[in-house]
C-alpha cells in the first residue's frame, strides 16, 4: 500500500461512495444509478469485463473499494460512449470509468502490468514531453512494450504499413531521433505541472 | 350543430374518452349545462380500444355502454363530434371557445345500415387498430361508436366513390356538400380532458420498431385480442402470421428515460402484467412470457394482482432494462440483449413477439391551451400553476390509470361547478 492509498483508506472508512465522489471525476453520479443495467448489456466489450458499470456502481455503494479499485474492468472501456447515449438517467458513465482508472493509478493500487495502463502512461509522457504526439515513438514504444523479441515482431507485421505511410509522406522516420516538439514545449509542461499541483492540492493528494 | 345554446354558465369539456364523459356526466347530473367536444368521429377515446381493465380483467365495453347510455339519458349534455378548440378567450366565468367542427358528411338521417361502406372502393389504415387493418373509405370506427353514425372520409371526396356512398344510401344521409363550420360558444369554465398518445416508438432506436416487424407496442397488442379488431382475436406477430406463444414484454419503454419521457407512465407495469394473462388465455401451458423490468410498480391494492402474475410459473421475470434487440433474419424471432442485474448475466433471449409496454405522453401540450395554462415538465396540466379556469381531467392532468382517470375527472368537474355557481350568484 502506498503513503496516499492509506491516508484515503483512513479518511474515508467506511464510505468508499463518498471517497467515489471527492475524488473520481463525475464520482458525484454515482449515486444517480438505478441499476437497469442498460450501460451492460450496451458495451461492445461487455463480456470481457469481469464486472461491468452497473455492478461497478453498485460495488462503489457496498463499499467493495478494493476489488473496485484493483479490477481491470474500467480499464477495459474504450470510450465509444455507448452507454452513455443510452442510460435513462444520462449519467456520464464512460468517464467515470476513467476517472476511477485514474482515481486507481494514482493511489497506486491499479492493476500493475494491465496493458491499457501501460499505452496510457506511455502516450501521456509522449504528449507531455513535446506538447504534441510523436507518432513514430509512440507506436514503437507499444510494439516493445512486452519486450524486445515480440516488439521485432510486431514491427515486422507492421513494415508494410510503415513503408506505405512512408511513401505516401505520413510517416517521418526521423521522428525516432529528432523530438518532434511544438514551439514553446517548456512552457506546457509548466501548465501540466502547474494544474496538476493545483488539483492535487483540491483533492488533498499533496502529501 | 352551429344551434348549441351556451352561456357562461356552461362548462366546455373538451374530449370524449373516458375522463370527458365522467366529467361531463357528474356536471350535468349536477344540473349544469355541459358541452362536450371530441375531435374523433366518435366517443370512447382509448379506453374503447381496450381488451380487458386491470385488475378485474373485465372488458371496457360494459363499462362504456353505461356511461352512453347516461349522456343519452341527459339532456343537460350536448356532444359536439369532430370538433377542437382552436382558441380559448376571456377569464374564469367568462370565457369565448372558438371551435373548429369537421363535416362528417352523412348527416343524422344515418340508420348505420352500413350500405355506404360497401358501396365504396377506397381503403384506409384503421385509426382504431392503431394503423393495423384497413377500413373503407366510409366507416363506422368502431362497433361501440357514439352517436352510431357513418362518417365520409374526406380523401374519397372528388372520387367516383364518393358518388357511390351517396347513391347507396336509402334514407338520404349522405350530404358531400357539408362544410367546415366555426362556432364561438360562451362558456363559465373548461374541463380539459384531452388524455394521452403513446409515445413514438420508432424514437427509442435501439429496439428496432421500425426496422423489426415482430417487436409491436402495448397498445397495438391490445388490439390483436379484440375479436373485431386487425386479427379476428388471433394472439399472431405480424411478420408471418404465426401464434405468438413466446412473448416478451419490454417495461419502461420510453418511459422513466430522459433521453425519452421524464416521467414514469404508471400504466404500463399493471398493462403487461394484464397481458401477460391474455397469452395464457389463448395458449394455457404453451404460452410462454418474459417481462423484462427495473422495478414493478404495481400501486396499492395492484400489488395482489402481481403477486397472481408472480405465482404464475410461465411468467418469468427479468429484472434488467433490455439493452437492444437483433432479429434472427431466419425465424423471424427478436432477439433481446443485455444484461440481468440479479446476478449480473448476459443473456440474448429469443421470443416469438416483443411488446414494448410503450409511455404515455399528453396528446396536448399543456403549454398551448392558453397563456394561464401551464404544463409541468412532461406537458400535462400543473394545477398549481394554473391561473385560469380550466381544470385539467385524467391523463391530460397527469399519467392515470381509468380509475385514477374517472376520479380525477370527477375533481374537475367539481371544480368547474364551482366556478360557474360564482357566476350565478354573482348574476342572481
Amino acid at each position: 500500500m502506498t503513503d496516499l492509498n492509506k491516508v484515503m483508506v483512513e479518511k474515508y472508512r467506511n464510505d468508499f461512495l463518498k471517497e467515489v465522489e471527492a475524488n473520481v471525476e463525475e464520482g458525484n453520479w454515482v449515486k444517480m444509478c438505478m441499476q437497469c443495467g442498460v450501460c451492460s448489456g450496451s458495451c461492445p466489450l461487455g463480456p470481457h469485463w469481469e464486472h461491468p458499470p452497473q455492478e461497478i456502481f453498485m460495488m462503489i455503494r457496498a463499499g467493495k473499494r478494493d476489488e473496485v479499485l484493483r479490477s481491470e474492468s474500467m480499464w477495459m472501456c474504450t470510450s465509444c460512449y455507448n452507454c452513455i447515449v443510452r442510460c435513462p438517467r444520462e449519467l456520464p458513465i464512460t468517464h467515470i470509468m476513467h476517472g476511477l482508472a485514474n482515481y486507481a493509478h494514482r493511489l497506486g493500487i491499479a492493476p500493475k502490468l494491465n496493458p491499457t495502463r501501460r499505452f496510457a502512461k506511455m502516450f501521456w509522457n509522449n504528449i507531455t514531453a513535446g506538447g504534441r504526439v510523436n507518432e513514430l515513438k509512440l507506436s514503437v514504444g507499444l510494439y516493445f512494450m512486452d519486450g524486445f523479441a515480440s516488439g521485432i515482431k510486431k514491427g515486422l507485421e507492421m513494415l508494410p504499413v510503415g513503408l506505405g505511410m512512408l511513401k505516401t509522406g505520413r510517416l517521418n522516420p526521423f521522428g525516432l531521433f529528432s523530438g518532434g516538439h511544438c514551439k514553446g514545449a517548456g512552457d506546457i509542461r509548466k501548465m501540466i505541472k502547474k494544474a496538476k499541483e493545483i488539483e492535487d492540492k483540491r483533492k488533498g493528494f499533496a502529501a | 350543430m352551429t344551434d348549441v345554446v351556451a352561456t357562461n354558465e356552461t362548462i366546455l369539456v373538451v374530449g370524449g374518452g373516458i375522463s370527458g364523459m365522467t366529467a361531463a356526466l357528474e356536471a350535468a347530473e349536477c344540473g349544469k349545462d355541459v358541452v362536450l367536444l371530441e375531435k374523433s368521429p366518435s366517443l370512447g377515446g382509448r379506453v374503447s380500444q381496450l381488451y380487458k381493465y386491470f385488475p378485474k380483467l373485465c372488458h371496457p365495453t360494459c363499462g362504456m355502454e353505461i356511461n352512453l347510455k347516461r349522456i343519452k339519458a341527459n339532456k343537460r349534455i350536448r356532444v359536439l363530434t369532430l370538433a377542437e378548440v382552436s382558441a380559448i378567450t376571456g377569464k374564469p366565468g367568462d370565457y369565448t371557445a372558438t371551435i373548429r367542427i369537421s363535416p362528417r358528411y352523412v348527416n343524422e338521417h344515418c340508420t348505420a345500415c352500413g350500405a355506404c361502406a360497401e358501396a365504396v372502393a377506397a381503403e384506409f389504415d384503421n385509426e382504431f387498430n392503431y394503423g393495423m387493418g384497413k377500413r373503407k373509405g366510409a366507416y363506422l370506427s368502431s362497433a361501440m361508436a357514439y352517436p352510431q353514425r357513418y362518417v365520409i372520409d374526406p380523401r374519397i371526396l372528388g372520387t367516383p366513390d364518393a358518388e357511390k356512398a351517396k347513391s347507396a344510401c336509402k334514407y338520404n344521409a349522405v350530404d358531400l356538400g357539408m362544410k367546415e363550420e366555426t362556432v364561438n360558444l360562451k362558456v363559465g369554465a373548461v374541463v380539459w380532458a384531452t388524455g394521452w398518445k403513446p409515445y413514438d416508438a420508432n424514437k427509442i432506436q435501439p429496439y428496432g420498431y421500425d426496422r423489426y416487424k415482430n417487436v409491436i407496442t402495448s397498445v397495438e397488442f391490445e388490439r390483436l385480442m379484440d375479436p373485431f379488431g386487425p386479427t379476428g382475436g388471433k394472439l399472431v406477430r405480424p411478420s408471418d402470421g404465426k401464434e405468438a406463444k413466446n412473448v416478451a414484454f419490454i417495461q419502461c419503454a420510453g418511459s422513466r428515460d430522459r433521453n425519452h419521457l421524464k416521467h414514469c407512465s404508471r400504466i404500463c407495469c399493471m398493462a403487461s402484467l394484464k397481458q401477460s394473462t391474455y397469452v395464457r388465455e389463448k395458449y394455457a401451458d404453451d404460452a410462454n412470457v418474459s417481462i423484462y423490468y427495473i422495478d414493478i410498480r404495481a400501486i396499492d391494492r395492484f400489488e395482489d394482482f402481481y403477486k397472481r402474475i408472480q405465482a404464475d410459473p410461465k411468467v418469468k421475470f427479468i429484472k434488467s432494462k433490455v439493452a437492444n434487440i437483433t432479429e434472427d433474419k431466419a425465424t423471424g424471432n427478436p432477439i433481446l440483449h443485455g444484461v440481468d442485474t440479479e446476478g449480473y448475466h448476459r443473456y440474448d433471449n429469443p421470443h416469438d413477439l416483443v411488446v414494448l409496454a410503450i409511455g404515455m405522453e399528453p396528446s396536448v401540450d399543456a403549454s398551448r391551451i392558453m397563456p394561464g395554462v401551464k404544463a409541468d415538465a412532461s406537458g400535462f396540466i400543473d394545477i398549481n400553476a394554473t391561473t385560469e379556469a380550466v381544470f385539467g381531467a385524467g391523463c391530460a392532468s397527469n399519467a392515470l390509470d381509468v380509475n385514477r382517470s374517472v376520479q380525477n375527472a370527477t375533481a374537475a368537474a367539481l371544480r368547474a361547478i364551482q366556478v360557474v355557481n360564482r357566476v350565478s350568484r354573482a348574476e342572481a
